[in-house]
């Protein structure tokens, strides 16, 4: 009972735009335009690997208001868990994929009197297609990107060219170069609004520092997909379902559930947004919480799982699913 | 006679100084002075360092780094909205006084792009209410009881919680449309 509505598009592109970062870009099979979106929402891609269904969340990166395409960047992970590596070396030119509506947990604030983006990496994907609405809005934003050395770094040239230097920083970890946060944050007007995109380290370190400067939260955005981190095999009872299937260890419990037929709501697959949340009905073992969405009583109270991330250490679990 | 449990009533949970805070600045009004007297005895006043009052009335004594009096709530809102235009991210806003000076003084604050949920209020005083009639929109200040006579149209007026930010008034409605004239007393409810 997902709320998706998936959409049939096509690989219209695919191109080497950095050192194992590719760009694909997908056109809708029948032809229609594609529904607007809003800069910092994210698709899920399902790809169908065999016997098994992968869906992963990508950040939309052409141009919000372009309804020809879409658009997403993919960075080639070394420990992939198969996502990333399927649309790196199977996915060809004219395929056929299923893609989810567009759903932005990462929307830019409008009452903001300015924008700091701050990216490491691939991160830079939802921050390109904000720019681009905040540039048509004639909004005031900067971007402050960290790359590790200039082939890895995707982008950065073309968006240097495209907004100009005074509005786009970049910084190369190999060039000894690195983002002077405290510097920046120090003198923002009020009413600036930042955005992080990155690693997990860097989010912590720039969100910490923010806060030590007297940021207040309401203005501090951040945005982190976590693949779900593999563990033990358990098995996981879904009461409402009648059925006990085993969650292997390179699965998560929501993609063990889809395989076995039953269906879950979802929309980040990524711990964030909450709409995977499911009442646990009893444990045997502990709960990893991997998610970034529940508030630390329920993760300790133990009666609530986000299943998309998150996975049990011990024997097995009894869902109300 | 009001209409209560409107969930857009509004919550001042108090001054709390924000350690983090780079900048403190105060708009104070009658006894808001007291809140900010208040914080120095409960946290000291070394925030008063790095703080700028600005108070309709009488200034409190105390020694912050920058205090100016203004004689009315307009005036000081002007002065208000300069100095969120030329402040910083770090700067936090604080305020306290009547309902219908925080809403005023709020208001300033959201045109500049800060979010309420950053504000930091404190009611003191009078709960004497600003209050806008939604048939003329006429806003009345200082509206004791309800119902009431607007003081632009001449309907009476029921005062309800239902409060707009944007508008930094509660809303009155018409208590005897069916029947002009059949309105009951006014009861004193906000003194």
């Amino acid at each position: 009972m997902s709320i998706n509505t998936e959409m049939n598009v096509r690989v219209a592109a695919i191109d080497q735009v950095a050192e194992k970062v590719k760009r694909f870009r997908f056109e809708r099979v029948d032809g229609s335009p594609l529904p607007v979106f809003s800069g910092g929402a994210h698709i899920v891609v399902a790809m169908r690997d065999g016997d098994i269904l992968r869906r992963n969340p990508y950040s939309l990166m052409s141009s919000p208001h372009d309804q020809t395409a879409y658009e997403i960047s993919v960075l080639r992970v070394e420990q992939s868990r198969g996502g990333s590596a399927f649309m790196h070396e199977h996915v060809k030119l004219g395929d056929q994929l299923t893609i989810s509506q567009p759903v932005n947990l990462f929307p830019h604030d409008v009452r903001g009197r300015k924008h700091i983006f701050m990216a490491g990496g691939i991160g830079i994907t939802p921050f390109i297609a904000m720019m681009d609405q905040l540039h048509r809005d004639g909004s005031q934003f900067e971007l402050h990107y960290a790359v590790r050395d200039r082939n890895h770094g995707a982008y950065w040239r073309e968006l240097s060219e495209r907004y100009g230097n005074h509005r786009i920083k970049i910084y190369v970890d190999a060039e000894k170069l690195f983002i002077p946060t405290e510097a920046i944050l120090s003198n923002q007007v009020l009413g600036t609004h930042l955005y992080v995109c990155g690693p997990s380290g860097m989010i912590d370190a720039v969100l910490g520092k923010a806060t030590s400067l007297g940021w207040p939260k309401q203005n501090l955005h951040s945005e982190r997909f976590l693949a779900p981190p593999p563990g033990h095999v358990f098995k996981a009872e879904l009461k409402r379902s009648n059925k006990t299937i085993t969650v292997g260890t390179h699965q998560s419990i929501l993609e063990a559930v889809e395989a076995a037929g039953v269906d879950a709501p979802y929309l980040c697959r990524g711990g964030a947004c909450g709409q995977c949340e499911t009442s646990v009905l009893a444990c045997d073992g502990t709960i990893e919480h991997h998610d970034i969405y529940l508030e630390p009583e329920d993760k300790i109270s133990g009666k609530k799982i986000m299943i998309c991330v998150s996975r049990v250490k011990g024997q097995a679990i009894s869902l109300d699913l | 006679m009001l209409v209560q449990g409107i969930k857009s009533r509004p919550v001042y949970t108090g001054l709390d100084i924000d350690p983090n805070a780079r900048r403190h600045l105060f708009a104070l009004e009658g006894a808001g002075v007291e809140a900010l007297l208040d914080q120095v005895k409960a946290v000291g006043s070394d925030f008063l360092k790095s703080s700028d009052i600005l108070c309709v009335g009488q200034l409190p004594n105390v020694a912050a780094e920058d205090m100016w009096s203004a004689p009315t709530i307009p005036v000081l809102l002007n002065r208000l909205r300069v100095n969120l235009i030329n402040a910083k991210m770090g700067t936090r806003l604080y305020l306290s006084g009547t309902e219908g000076f925080i809403g005023q003084t709020m208001k300033v604050a959201l045109d500049q792009g800060i979010d309420f949920n950053s504000i930091r209020t404190e009611h003191r005083g009078s709960t004497a209410r600003r209050v806008q009639c939604v048939h003329c929109k006429g806003i009345t200040e200082s509206v004791k009881t309800s119902p009431f006579q607007c003081s632009h149209c001449g309907l009476n007026l029921l005062v309800r919680d239902h409060y707009s930010r944007r508008l930094a008034a509660f809303q009155g409605v018409c208590i005897d449309a069916e029947e002009p004239g059949t309105a009951p007393p006014p009861v004193e409810m906000f003194p």
